[in-house]
């Protein structure tokens, strides 16, 4: 099912997207990849204070190329979720409602994005031409040194991406697939 | 001898990096557009929509076509005629690909020590496979690889005993543990044979090939067919949604090997399979 949604998004509207639901995303999202996250993750051990407010936020996993002249950002497509596992449950804990990114999950993810009633949404892997057209103003907040790894808030408008993992648990990476082969 | 000035080797490599990552070869190009109109999925045919989509805008805007604009991988076919003048080789190729990344606006992925992980900001060093031919030419294959599905590669340590089933199950297997991981639809690199070094490379070299060509030992040929039709019955499809495109192609190489072993390296590449070839 099509759905439009604002981010960022409180608990209850990621509870209410679905396993399959084809999804648009407008509004304000942070881009962190492997370095953003290793560093976000040693701040909260060191009860420090993170640079972006996590609560109720989307974080799409990314490292752009950089932006020619005139352009807002680069190719911005998503990078493989699974290396950010290891520090994803202590973020959903923290409140992240949304991740954006591609590849399967680990169970303990997947059990935190229940514990949590958060959502997991992949992007087209491979299509970061495309994708940057949704991307209407982005601009580092933290982490600058990281480079392209640095965090960014971007503003998106009708960003397409499908829900893969619901509060539920459910996986479209092994519906989907089964689906398929059982037509 | 022929004199080549390294400046030359600089400014083709350059220029190689940026056009392998803005357009795709007309064989992989082709390809996506056949995955496209045979798809049986209705999603996955979306999904192959977006992808030839996404090369148009990458054509026009120029914008890359992924935006992990790889490693530089670097095939130099070094006629042994041929004398460089100027500079080292191997310092003009990295030279080559700073500038291709700096100024082509590519990403800057690589970091210089794998545990200290600090960016090297300009994409160097490349990674150069030599190989000394005979003649007075240079032949240079500029093959950007994303991690994506780098990652998703695997090496299997065969024994002659597995056959060409084991080879069969390997690759298959490797395939399906890729899975949305690698963003699918694949072309599948695989080396058969050598030693442990050699394999991996062999099934790097596969990535390079036109995929509309066949191996030429007709066996070889014959499997890279079979394998395909197996891997597509996987139903992983377009993104990993399911479908009936899960590999554009596998493509294989081999090589003389031990009579104890017979190596299988797998290469995972997604669809943004890229390469740019000169004969300088």
């Amino acid at each position: 099912m099509d759905k439009r949604i604002t981010a960022p998004i409180d608990k209850e509207t990621a509870a209410s997207l679905k396993s399959g639901d084809y999804c648009y995303i407008s509004g304000v999202i942070y881009t962190a990849r492997d370095a953003a996250h290793k560093r976000m993750y040693e701040t909260i051990q060191n009860n420090e204070k993170l640079p972006i407010d996590i609560e109720g936020n989307i974080i799409y996993y990314l490292g752009p190329s950089p932006a020619r002249p005139g352009q807002v950002i680069g190719s911005a497509g998503p990078t493989t979720s699974s290396r950010m596992d290891k520090y994803t449950p202590t973020l959903l804990n923290l409140g992240l409602t949304g991740m954006i990114g591609k590849g399967k999950r680990s169970p303990e993810v997947i059990e935190s994005i229940k514990a949590n009633k958060s959502v997991y949404f992949a992007a087209i892997g491979g299509a970061g031409a495309l994708l940057s057209k949704c991307i209407k103003k982005a601009e580092v907040v933290a982490y600058d040194d990281l480079g392209t790894e640095a965090i960014r808030r971007l503003e998106v408008e009708d960003l397409p991406v499908i829900v893969i993992i619901d509060s539920e648990g459910n996986n479209l990476y092994e519906t989907a697939v089964e689906e398929y082969l059982n037509k | 001898m022929r004199e080549i000035d390294a400046n030359t080797i600089i400014s083709n490599i350059k220029e190689m990096c940026i056009e392998a990552n803005l357009y795709l070869s007309n064989d992989i190009e082709s390809a996506v557009k056949k995955a496209f109109d045979t798809e049986k999925n209705e999603l996955g045919k979306k999904i192959m929509g977006q992808l030839i989509e996404n090369l148009e805008i990458a054509d026009k805007d120029q914008i890359p076509i992924c935006q992990d604009t790889g490693m530089a991988i670097v095939f130099v076919k070094l006629g042994q005629d041929v004398h460089v003048t100027g500079m080292n080789l191997t310092d003009a190729i990295n030279e080559g690909v700073r500038q291709g990344y700096v100024e082509g606006y590519l990403r800057k992925s690589v970091v210089k020590d794998p545990i200290i992980r600090e960016n090297t900001k300009d994409n160097t060093p490349a990674i150069i496979h030599y190989d000394i031919v005979e003649g007075e030419n240079i032949e240079i294959t500029v093959a950007p690889k994303g991690f994506g599905s780098e990652n998703m590669s695997r090496m299997y340590m065969l024994k002659p005993a597995d056959g060409v089933e084991g080879i069969k199950k390997s690759v298959v297997e490797a395939v399906s543990m890729a899975g949305p991981n690698a963003c699918p639809p694949f072309v599948v690199g695989v080396g058969i044979g050598g030693n442990f070094e050699k394999a991996a490379i062999l099934a790097k070299t596969a990535l390079t090939r036109d995929i509309n060509t066949h191996h030429p030992d007709e066996h070889i040929a014959t499997l890279e067919d079979e394998l395909l039709n197996e891997i597509n019955a996987l139903g992983i499809g377009p993104a990993g949604l399911g479908g009936s495109n899960t590999a554009l192609a596998v493509n294989i190489e081999t090589f003389a090997t031990h009579i104890a072993g017979m190596p299988c390296a797998i290469n995972m590449c997604c669809h943004v399979n890229r390469h740019s070839r000169r004969t300088i």
